[in-house]
């Protein structure tokens, strides 16, 4: 286990910068998701602290010793890769040991692991198989185990869910962080998927555009975004934003509610014309549009379906909604967080 | 879509669909291939075939039926067991050197550096060259008089005019002269066979081989090269047989000599078959590269399929 810190790291590809002076420290056995867009650099961020590409400007530090010069293998690091990076011509087996052969393990200490490995990711009955032979779910196992093999004081996980169906990517999603608890390993996952990243995360770092937006915990970032980037990337739907004495008033969807459900009297009413709405078992997505503001303002409300009949707001009404003073965020004209609103 | 509807409607015959049937559509397009293939490849095959099995001479050309007695002339010849011996040596050591080439000359295509679009243009130089052309170039690289290999020899001061190697002249050094300009030729194409192998293997691998610590050669030996083996086979095979079967840089360079040292089957067959005017015996040697070949691809075959990946 080991602590991981990245200093100035920046790294250009001819012109553009695909990172572009991330610093960021994790700490030992904490399960940090990397979370952006595509093409925010991630991806490269996390192919960096590998070894696999080389910074431009920057130093990575892993428990404290600085390793820019120390190739992949000499990291302490291991990583599971979007579409697993198995070894097509290997049996299960091999591909698990290839690490441990490359260290020149002995063979009986290769076998006992292999095992040991295949067992605690429940593959033991696939051991003799290659990997076309296995599903997607099976795969990911494997890479996994191919992972913790070599005993790494570093996880890497670069989007590994992402080819795994929505049902299997939901147990996937439990059984890795359950996985990350158990052996207590440094974690960086990366994802573009804000629900993996709220869900596994001990704490999430926000990229965009080769920049670091936000480093906090999941309920931090989804409650007290930095940056209107930040507002408006985490949260489906994403959090309103309306314009507001040259900067914006940000709300979430399930904040913004029928007057009459707030008791409280500190909270900023607004009026509410609905469009259309979207029924989604549970809640209800209500698209419309605010009244009465310097201009038309779309904005979105997620309604609970226990409190708010169906038939209480429907298409073409307005309504008078409100949403609670704490629970308002307001971004200055470029976009960042400001302390207050008047 | 109404009006589609009725416009389909009208069109009751079968006729009419014919060809929306994929096999009667397929067979359709393939019919032209078949024929061109049995046209320049099935009926001379079969001409071989019957002239193999006959007394057919330039001077005498009857189709009278001799069962093998061609074949069993040709297998008692020392010319033809030689020419077949230098044919297996001929073949084996110019794959073997022109995949040795074709590897490394990928692996340094692959790494970027200034001018290596136009390096990648010149490269397939030798496979473009009329090979009538490229082999009198060679010729006179190892001439006993002119060669420049010798010249540049005995300037580095490794040779003296009297001890310079005769290239063509002696026997094992003459076999190697025609494996060095085969491979010369071949290796544009394991090159190309290498590249397009290379390429394909999925980034995602071999990030993973280096992050599980493999070096430069265990990544080379026990991940690239087994990934791509399926296709360097087919290359093989088409350089197998292409080899196998060559007669032009052997004609041109040695025409078989010194002393029949550098004599393969398919010069000895247009020696005896076209210069010489023995149809039938050139016919039997020639088409005794048929079950030997045809071995050697179905077993290349069955490995690709055993390594189906």
């Amino acid at each position: 286990m080991a602590q991981i810190r990245a200093r100035e790291i920046t790294k250009k590809f001819t012109d553009v910068s695909a990172v572009d002076g991330i610093s960021l420290t994790v700490w030992d056995g904490e399960f940090m998701v990397l979370l952006g867009p595509s093409g925010c650099g991630k991806t490269t961020f996390l192919r960096i602290i590998a070894g696999l590409e080389e910074q431009t400007t920057g130093d990575i530090l892993i428990d404290g010793e600085v390793v820019n010069q120390i190739p992949p293998r000499a990291r302490g690091i291991a990583m599971v890769f979007q579409s697993y990076g198995l070894y097509p011509h290997f049996r299960i087996r091999d591909n698990i040991a290839f690490p441990l052969k490359t260290q020149r393990v002995s063979k009986s200490e290769i076998k006992t692991k292999v095992e040991w490995a295949a067992q605690l990711l429940g593959i033991s009955h696939l051991l003799d198989r290659r990997p076309r032979q296995l599903s997607g779910g099976e795969r990911q196992r494997v890479a996994l185990a191919r992972a913790l093999v070599r005993e790494p004081t570093v996880f890497l996980l670069d989007e590994p869910l992402s080819n795994l169906d929505a049902k299997l990517r939901a147990s996937a999603r439990n059984e890795i962080k359950q996985f990350q608890h158990r052996v207590g390993t440094t974690t960086i996952y990366v994802t573009h998927d804000q629900v993996e990243a709220m869900g596994m995360g001990d704490r999430i770092a926000v990229l965009d555009h080769g920049k670091i937006r936000q480093v906090g915990t999941p309920a931090a970032i989804y409650d007290d975004p930095a940056d209107r980037f930040v507002a408006t990337f985490v949260g489906s739907p994403p959090m309103n934003l309306v314009a507001w004495n040259g900067g914006h008033l940000g709300f979430r969807p399930e904040h913004f509610l029928p007057k009459d459900m707030i008791d409280d009297s500190a909270a900023t009413e607004f009026s509410f014309c609905v469009d259309h709405a979207e029924y989604l078992g549970s809640e209800r997505i209500v698209y419309g549009r605010l009244e009465g503001l310097e201009s038309v303002q779309e904005v979105t409300a997620k309604l609970p379906q226990a409190h708010v009949p169906l038939a209480s707001i429907r298409s073409g009404e307005c309504h008078a909604f409100a949403v609670h003073n704490s629970n308002l965020c307001y971004f200055d004209r470029n976009g960042n967080r400001a302390n207050g609103h008047s | 879509m109404v009006a589609l509807a009725e416009k389909f409607r009208g069109r009751t015959s079968r006729v009419s669909f014919v060809f929306d049937r994929p096999r009667i559509l397929g067979s359709l397009f393939l019919a032209p291939a078949i024929l061109y293939i049995f046209a320049l490849v099935g009926v001379p095959f079969l001409l071989a075939v019957y002239y193999a099995l006959s007394a057919y001479t330039i001077y005498n050309p009857s189709y009278h039926f001799v069962g093998l007695r061609n074949f069993i002339d040709v297998v008692q010849s020392d010319i033809f067991r030689s020419a077949l011996l230098n044919t297996f040596i001929f073949t084996i050591c110019s794959q073997i050197l022109g995949l040795i080439l074709g590897k490394f000359g990928a692996l340094l295509l692959l790494r970027p550096f200034p001018g290596r679009k136009i390096v990648r243009a010149l490269i397939v130089l030798p496979w473009c060259v009329p090979i009538a052309l490229a082999t009198v170039a060679w010729e006179w690289m190892f001439d006993s008089l002119y060669s420049v290999i010798n010249w540049t020899l005995t300037a580095v001061g490794l040779v003296t005019p009297a001890t310079a190697p005769q290239w063509l002249g002696d026997p094992h050094l003459a076999m190697l002269c025609v494996i060095i300009v085969n491979a010369w030729r071949f290796f544009p194409f394991a090159i190309v066979i290498f590249l397009a192998g290379i390429t394909a293997v999925p980034q995602d691998v071999l990030d993973a081989a280096t992050v599980d610590g493999a070096g430069f050669w265990r990544r080379n030996y026990q991940i690239i090269l087994p990934i791509i083996a399926p296709i360097v086979v087919v290359g093989l095979i088409f350089g197998t047989v292409f080899t196998f079967t060559d007669l032009s840089i052997v004609y041109l360079l040695t025409n078989g000599g010194p002393a029949n040292a550098t004599q393969v089957l398919g010069n000895l067959g247009f020696q005896i078959g076209i210069l010489s005017g023995d149809v039938a015996h050139g016919a039997a040697v020639s088409l005794f590269m048929f079950p030997v070949l045809l071995g050697l691809v179905v077993l290349m075959l069955r490995y690709i399929r055993s390594r189906e990946i």
